[in-house]
């Protein structure tokens, strides 16, 4: 199971690997190129002493770059990432994760469009309905993923209502074992989910695995005319996405996880199946973003098929180059499927889950 | 046969999770068994549907025969486990001494002691309602003393986050289903065993499964039992005890701190009293709340400690088979080490002193047949404030010290259990005094030994139900 799926064609996977390397070559030059590139990278390689324009030919080849530390993101100004080719465009700001101080920020244009009408593509016409509007339950701000989500509603020409939820406040409530506040701010935006639910025609979701818990406890989801979910933002391991596919959808909406983050895009998962366990396998929306699976000791070696190890995210559009980022994930390397000809990876939990326990909260 | 398997019990109905974690024994390594771990969202949607309906409809007669009953297969029958799988007494002693690391002596006094529970629920309930006729609970009023009562339940669940030092703590929810209210049990990592052979007997008898939760899980599951449960049982340390201190809804079993005071009357015989003082330590390998961890005399405590510590050190570990074991090997060797390190760090404040060193051959720590085992200890303390006089231990440890009577009851602190051997009248009525102690014992009765007519930690019926009054017109 963890293998190459027998359905997966040798010459797919082929034509997708050439693709990809096509795609690194196409945005190295890009990014390392006086005419095209941003501060950043330019100066970059003039102190690296060699030109990755020359020496990068494959995704392979990546592995010359060092990892890519995220507190560039946080301690350098946002211009230095701006391409030469974009500028005097005003950028969209996109921040991460839910932790507070000084955040770090990812500028865009248009990636986060791009990104999310591939996704579209992937979503089934019977269970997220083309006119049909969506509700976006969760984290909104200076997130990514709320621009997205409406673009994703207005693309497939709908619209989309939103309820705030700000994770920076629930991680902070969790830290100070203020659980109290922290159920109360869950009832809170879970209520206002449910007003709308019930006064505005609604067909598509996007929340988190545990928000949509909470709905449940409020109102039957798929009672309530919804018939495709959209998941995303915490880990969800098989017996969750099996307790929200068969007892909270009660396997009448489809249920589509994914895993993402501002500084990817999101990756979409393997159709689910009962005779996967429900296990949920993500592949990267390559060419535009590559998952790799890598040993956590030696970070340049791919793990085997079936193995876990730390994810390792690159991402390659001209609007932003990241090599080789640690995300702070684990999971299996999984094979290549029929709609995605390339390595996946399965069962994204945090880093080191088994040694201690990290703040999720409810988003 | 394949691997044992415990899966989650929803309404009585067996649910297999996708969420599985392995159970080791604590001597070889291997697996014995794989429990199904229920998700928190699970657990909170089983729970907003009612079923204690069903359970209410039983009348309390017939309740108080299917406990008999259910005893008799508890002890001798051969019970449901995973599906397609059976258990029998003989591998329910084994499974559970594997995981535990109990000797199968001590799994069996164990199971007695359940045993006991199921077969004399009449005299429990009697104790718990103080003999009221418990038809009141089919009607929901009646007569007791000629006073009219009525009682209604307060929850519709009673949550029980379980621990795993010892089986007989099963004892104290058991009540709670003749009483008709449906049980949610969270058992502890190295024992779902017994709560889960408990419900299978109880299931054989005819009890209505939709008065049984049982669901192994993680933390965030354990708070959601809390959490949805209108009452509920935990067991843990003094931390436990104060973060729920003040919660009517939540009963709290945190240490025993179980004593035995000699009265300066009795002192000077105290060559006698020293069997029940050993019982009292070191019953059910020491790992029960109602072990003795500190001996309290008013003279000769020096020498008292010398003869209950070449007592204690005469036992050993022994294989889990032998009908002499009385240790209980340490399924987590790291609590193991700790505990022996937090004793060694203690005896570093001057004032004390580790008396079964002298008779100990080797360390307080040892391992055998791949078992880790702390041998017993008791330590001579010079006053009750020394930080090792009022400790309590997963194994048999005591410390003794003296005090003059008058300032026992003062300085003693918290007992679950308190044995005071002596006749003095005086002393006796400052023990019925204080409210420190929950079960006393007067005369040489060891702490271990438990009645089942009187409550201790608690009166469950209280916990559960509520008194209303009530008048009905002519």
């Amino acid at each position: 199971m963890t293998m190459v799926s027998e359905q997966v064609l040798p010459e797919a996977v082929r034509a997708a690997q050439e693709q990809l390397d096509a795609h690194v070559r196409e945005i190295i030059a890009w990014h390392f190129s006086p005419e095209t590139g941003c501060p950043f990278w330019l100066e970059w390689a003039a102190k690296a002493g060699w030109d990755p324009r020359e020496e990068i030919h494959s995704y392979a080849d990546l592995t010359r770059f060092p990892h890519f530390q995220d507190e560039w993101l946080r301690d350098l100004p946002n211009e230095v990432w701006v391409p030469k080719a974009y500028a005097g465009r005003p950028y969209y700001i996109f921040e991460t994760g839910g932790t507070t101080g000084m955040p770090k920020q990812r500028i865009g244009w248009e990636d986060h469009k791009r990104d999310y009408e591939e996704f579209s593509d992937t979503l089934d016409d019977r269970y997220f309905p083309r006119g049909g509007n969506w509700l976006m339950l969760g984290p909104t701000g200076p997130r990514r993923l709320r621009l997205a989500i409406e673009h994703l509603a207005h693309y497939r020409g709908g619209v989309c209502y939103h309820v705030d939820l700000d994770p920076r406040w629930v991680k902070r409530l969790i830290a100070e074992k203020d659980f109290d506040t922290a159920r109360r701010y869950k009832e809170h935006v879970v209520e206002q989910g449910v007003t709308i639910l019930k006064h505005r025609k609604i067909s598509c979701l996007f929340t988190t695995p545990l928000l949509l818990e909470a709905l449940d406890e409020k109102i039957s989801v798929p009672d309530a005319g919804i018939t495709g979910v959209f998941c995303g933002g915490t880990q969800m391991n098989p017996q969750t996405v099996r307790f929200l596919v068969e007892e909270v959808l009660q396997n009448r909406a489809q249920f589509v996880p994914t895993y993402g983050n501002t500084l990817m895009g999101l990756a979409c998962s393997r159709p689910l199946t009962p005779e996967d366990n429900y296990s949920i396998t993500y592949h990267a929306p390559q060419p535009r973003a590559v998952l790799r699976v890598v040993d956590p000791d030696d970070t340049a070696r791919t793990v085997e098929y079936g193995a876990w190890g730390r994810v390792e995210l690159t991402t390659l559009t001209k609007e932003f180059f990241m090599p080789r980022f640690l995300e702070r994930d684990e999971a299996i390397r999984r094979g290549p499927h029929e709609r995605f000809p390339w390595d996946g990876v399965g069962e994204v939990r945090p880093f080191g889950a088994l040694e201690h326990k990290t703040i999720e909260g409810v988003y | 046969m394949s691997l044992p398997d415990i899966p989650i019990l929803r309404r009585g109905q067996v649910y297999e999770s996708l969420e599985k974690v392995e159970l080791k024994s604590v001597r070889t390594g291997e697996s014995v068994a794989q429990v199904h771990h229920a998700n928190a969202g699970l657990i909170r949607r089983d729970l907003r549907r009612p079923s204690r309906e069903v359970l209410r409809a039983v009348p309390m007669a017939r309740m108080i025969a299917l406990c008999k009953e259910a005893g008799q297969l508890f002890m001798e029958g051969t019970l449901p486990l995973g599906p397609g799988q059976t258990q029998s007494p003989q591998e329910y002693v084994e499974q559970l001494s594997a995981t535990s690391g109990l000797p199968h002596t001590l799994v069996r006094r164990n199971m007695q002691k359940i045993y006991q529970v199921f077969t004399e629920m009449d005299r429990i309930l009697a104790g718990l309602t103080r003999g009221m006729d418990l038809s009141v609970l089919d009607r929901g009023y009646g007569e007791q003393a000629g006073v009219p009562v009525s009682y209604y339940a307060v929850t519709s669940t009673l949550g029980v986050v379980l621990p795993s030092n010892s089986p007989g703590v099963n004892s104290l929810w058991m009540p709670a289903v003749a009483l008709k209210i449906p049980v949610v049990l969270k058992p502890g990592r190295e024992e779902p065993w017994t709560p889960f052979r408990i419900i299978q007997a109880f299931l054989a008898a005819g009890c209505p499964p939709e008065a049984f939760y049982f669901y192994p899980t993680d933390h965030e599951g354990s708070a959601t039992v809390m959490e949805v449960c209108g009452r509920s049982l935990i067991f843990g340390d003094q931390a436990t005890v104060e973060r729920y201190a003040g919660n009517p809804g939540v009963q709290v079993h945190g240490p025993g701190w179980s004593k035995v005071l000699i009265g300066a009357d009795m002192v000077d015989r105290w060559e006698e009293f020293v069997d029940v003082i050993v019982a009292s330590i070191a019953d059910n390998g020491g790992r029960s709340c109602i072990n003795a961890s500190a001996v309290l005399v008013p003279r000769h405590a020096d020498a008292l400690a010398d003869a209950l510590a070449k007592r204690l050190a005469q036992i050993e570990p022994l294989p889990a088979t032998d009908e002499r074991a009385a240790l209980a090997g340490f399924a987590s060797v790291k609590m193991a080490e700790f505990i022996d390190n937090a004793i060694t760090e203690g005896l570093q404040t001057p004032g004390a002193e580790d008396v079964t060193a002298r008779y100990r051959r080797g360390p307080r720590r040892v391992t055998m047949e791949g078992s880790t085992y702390l041998l017993p200890t008791l330590i001579r303390c010079q006053s009750m404030a020394h930080p090792l006089a009022n400790r309590e231990f997963l194994f048999p440890y005591a410390s003794v010290v003296e005090i003059p009577q008058e300032q026992m009851v003062e300085q003693m602190g918290y007992s679950l259990v308190v044995t005071a051997i002596t006749q003095d009248e005086k002393f006796i009525e400052q023990l019925l005094a204080s409210p420190q102690i929950e079960r006393l014992n007067l005369g040489p009765l060891p702490t271990s030994r438990v009645e089942w007519n009187q409550p201790h930690e608690g009166n469950m019926f209280e916990f559960l139900y509520r008194r209303r009054s009530i008048q009905r017109a002519a």
